[in-house]
């Protein structure tokens, strides 16, 4: 199995696309960076925009490296998806287009190894992707901006909200937000690898993935109760941004947010437990789809 | 005219109208007890205190700051936040009720006793003669027998209505409080649109008000210490606050 | 000898048609064999069968003793194959191709093996050149390098000789001589061309429909002694019947057309005598001189159904 997994990582580090995906995010974050060094207090003008008039702020303290890490995530999460599902869209059906598959199929590995080292492999480039994204994102933002505390601008319900995580309360919630988003991320994988079973190139499973993120977070997104109560809690986009409840800080009686804690864990240990069920059941129907499926690629 | 800057005016025609009750009141003893008050606050050419800060309002969760207040005469004020990003109430620039101006046009009405917890207190009421001032009304708690001011309820046009509750320790013989309850009025807080994709999590916050109406912020200044008269960091009021 | 693959009431069925229709056959160790059809016949599927890479609808397959399903590790870490195109990965070099596949079955191989058995192939020269630099037959051949990788003792070639150029065609068949003869493996080899067949295959089964229409050595199949001859009579299924039971040919087909039979040459006189004899006109007789004309008629009358078609 190990055996497995080195080749199919070796495969990945050989191919020239899995470096776009981190080309892609350095960019955005150098784009994000450069922005808010050259202008950042028009984007914090903005977000204050309803209360400037009754409170002062240090916006340069304001807009310091952690702040800038939860915004760059903020955005690029959104966008994470397609470059995990370049890759794991493209395990299986990549080999049957490239007439590859049916080599590794005739070597004495079962396909249920097989698949699983796709997957696992899948699952460690997304791990990289978004350790390269905290080293960008986070590491680098911390180096060019500072640390101090960290605001989040959040909407909760009908109403909006600033909360102020203090510095030293900061870096185990981008661990534990990191950790989500991969879990989140594996999502994605499974999906793309699922769809990549039944694909002969490439560009149909990562199309119809990002096509199925971009409709569920649409749906999602869509403000009506109807949909709220009854679709929503159904769809795994909802959950994609779960990783956000790790900044979601409890308050005491006097809204004063309590250092080490969150406002709802119970909801993100909820999400994550549905994640992980999308995770098991698509690999369970991948694994039977892919054990019975006549290779004619 | 930044609007902190705005606050400061107003509070200091207040202030300016409180000194002036000893000339225009017919009260012996309100003319006593102003003049005292400000004979207490004329001591004070500059200060640093240092102190914390709990700011409290609805959409607004943040730690307790730890903040120094400068004020230097007549009516320079800065709160600077020792460490970490805080929320500064514009308004909250105006506790310094130490300003002696020679400011002029105000009605000043003698509206009785009234208390002030326990403390029996005067009421004065301050109007200003100018129609178009932002400040409508200014009324003021003194207790007699300190010559202090303990509360000050301030209207103004375009932002409602400030109050100042003030306790004083140790500072008192300089008319400085130790203790300031800041309440004024914030719009509510509205997000840009589409800004966020935010983590919906089941639980929905508590209905809100109508919107746009104005709620209720409150900072609560609780000061350990007054460095009085002695040399400010140079340039600590050069900038308006944001930097 | 042993049987190395044994085929029992193979059939694989996919909607709307019968890929491969109750097939049986056996492979013997050091047997190479040939496996001829037209493009379509059901060769591909069989070979896709035989890799577990398709599930049969019914029947059985055992290799070295062993079905392939229940010890399919077993037998696939004995059985190298290339498959239609040797497709690899174009964006390795083919050492690195080489190594992969060396891994996949579990084998480390040190560079110097690998560079042997690149040389083995040709293709000691090209080592480092990404495989999508590489021509159609360069391509075959490190297909084959990655086939015998692991050193399997059965290989299996599907259509070796696709797309490849007359030196690369004869490259292809001094390459499986020298497998069988000089290095002992057993080879399954399909073709749709029976002289490739013939030139290098000791014994074959010629498959059409997903049928098996016979099967034995070539030395034999292509023998005098086993003409194929089509005789044309005024009736035709009287004329078979009469042919089945009175003389040792072997009736391979009886239509309104014609009857073709498998018989020795010698014997064509006297059959002539025993169904004018019996009343039946002949109008025609045509001893064809070797499988070749009996194979390339199946050519021309077929229809494609297999679903894999190369």
């Amino acid at each position: 199995m190990w055996n497995l997994l080195q080749i199919e990582l070796y495969k990945i580090s050989k191919r020239p696309r899995t470096y776009i995906a981190f080309a892609a995010i350095s960019a955005i974050v150098f784009i994000f960076q450069f922005a808010f060094k050259a202008d950042g207090e028009s984007y914090m003008n903005l977000m204050m925009q309803s209360v400037q008039d009754s409170f002062e702020l240090n916006k340069t303290k304001a807009i310091n490296g952690y702040f800038m890490c939860y915004i760059i995530l903020n955005t690029l999460l959104v966008q994470v998806p397609v470059l995990v599902a370049l890759i794991a869209g493209d395990a299986i059906s990549g080999e049957a287009n490239m007439g590859t598959l049916r080599l590794l199929i005739t070597r004495p590995v079962s396909r249920t190894q097989l698949l699983m080292a796709k997957f696992i492999a899948s699952f460690v480039f997304t791990v990289v992707l978004l350790l390269w994204m905290a080293l960008m994102a986070l590491v680098l933002s911390m180096l060019i901006f500072g640390v101090d505390d960290m605001l989040i601008f959040r909407v909760k319900g009908e109403e909006s909200q600033i909360m102020q995580i203090t510095a030293d309360d900061v870096l185990w919630r981008y661990t534990a937000a990191f950790g989500y988003a991969a879990v989140a991320l594996t999502v994605i994988a499974s999906i793309a690898l699922f769809l990549s079973i039944y694909a002969e190139n490439s560009i149909g499973p990562i199309v119809a993935t990002v096509c199925i993120v971009i409709v569920c977070t649409v749906i999602s997104n869509i403000n009506v109760p109807v949909i709220d109560r009854n679709v929503k809690p159904w769809l795994f986009t909802s959950y994609l941004v779960g990783w956000k409840g790790f900044f979601y800080i409890a308050t005491n009686a006097d809204g004063e947010p309590i250092k080490g804690s969150l406002e709802n864990w119970p909801a993100i240990r909820n999400s994550l437990y549905i994640l992980f069920a999308h995770i098991g059941v698509l690999l369970g129907l991948s694994t039977y789809v892919f054990n019975r499926k006549d290779i004619l690629s | 005219m930044t609007p902190s800057f705005k606050y400061r005016k107003i509070v200091s025609i207040i202030v300016a109208g409180a000194m002036l009750l000893p000339i225009l009141l017919q009260a012996q003893t309100a003319e006593q007890l102003i003049e005292q008050a400000r004979q207490k606050l004329d001591q004070v050419n500059q200060y640093e205190a240092k102190g914390r800060m709990k700011t409290n309002v609805t959409f607004l969760k943040v730690p307790v700051a730890t903040v120094t207040i400068y004020f230097s005469k007549p009516n320079q004020m800065r709160i600077k936040s020792e460490k970490g990003v805080s929320f500064v109430p514009k308004g909250a620039v105006s506790i310094n009720l130490g300003q002696v101006l020679s400011a002029k046009d105000f009605t000043i009405l003698d509206a009785g006793d009234d208390k002030v917890g326990a403390t029996p207190v005067k009421v004065v009421k301050l109007l200003p003669n100018d129609d178009n001032s932002d400040l409508v009304l200014s009324t003021l708690y003194i207790d007699p027998a300190k010559s202090l001011v303990l509360r000050a309820r301030t209207t103004t046009r375009e932002n409602g209505t400030y109050e100042l509750d003030m306790s004083y320790g140790k500072y008192s013989e300089y008319g400085l409080p130790d203790k300031i309850f800041f309440s004024f009025n914030t719009k509510d807080y509205k997000l840009p649109k589409g800004v966020t994709f935010d983590f919906d999590d089941g639980s929905t916050a508590r209905q809100p008000a109508e919107k746009g109406k104005p709620k209720k912020g409150r900072a609560e200044i609780y000061i350990s210490s007054y460095k009085i008269n002695q040399p400010l960091p140079p340039g600590i009021f050069s900038s308006t606050g944001t930097r | 000898m042993q049987p190395i693959i044994e085929v029992n009431h193979l059939s694989k069925h996919y909607p709307g048609i019968q890929a491969v229709n109750d097939l049986s056959f056996t492979v013997l160790e050091g047997d190479v064999y040939g496996f001829l059809g037209q493009n379509g016949a059901g060769k591909s599927t069989t070979i896709r069968m035989l890799l577990t890479l398709i599930r049969p609808t019914s029947g059985t397959i055992r290799m070295f003793g062993m079905d392939v399903h229940t010890h399919r590790r077993e037998v696939l870490s004995h059985t190298g194959a290339v498959i239609e195109r040797p497709d690899l990965y174009k964006y390795l070099s083919a050492y690195d191709n080489l190594n992969l596949f060396a891994k996949m079955n579990g084998i480390r191989m040190s560079r110097q093996l690998l560079m042997e058995r690149l040389d083995y192939v040709g293709l000691a020269a090209r080592w480092d050149s990404k495989a999508s630099t590489f021509s159609q037959g360069m391509k075959q051949r490190l297909g084959i390098a990655v086939a015998l990788v692991h050193d399997p003792k059965l290989i299996l070639l599907d259509e070796p000789t696709n797309g490849l150029d007359p030196q690369g065609i004869a490259d292809m068949r001094n390459l499986i001589t020298r497998l069988s003869r000089d290095m002992g493996k057993t080879v399954l080899v399909s073709s749709h061309l029976l002289h490739e067949i013939e030139q290098v295959a000791t014994r074959m089964i010629i498959i059409d429909k997903g049928r098996k229409v016979t099967e034995g050595a070539v030395a034999e199949l292509l023998s005098p002694a086993h003409t194929l001859v089509t005789i044309e009579t005024n009736n035709n299924p009287v004329a078979g019947t009469l042919i089945r039971e009175k003389t040792k040919a072997s009736v391979l087909t009886v239509d309104a057309d014609e009857i073709r039979v498998q018989m020795d040459k010698s014997d064509i006189p006297s059959l002539v005598s025993l169904l004018v004899g019996a009343g039946i006109n002949i109008a025609s007789v045509q001893p064809r001189h070797s499988l070749e004309d009996y194979f390339l008629s199946l050519t021309n009358s077929g229809k494609h159904v297999e679903p894999a078609a190369d």
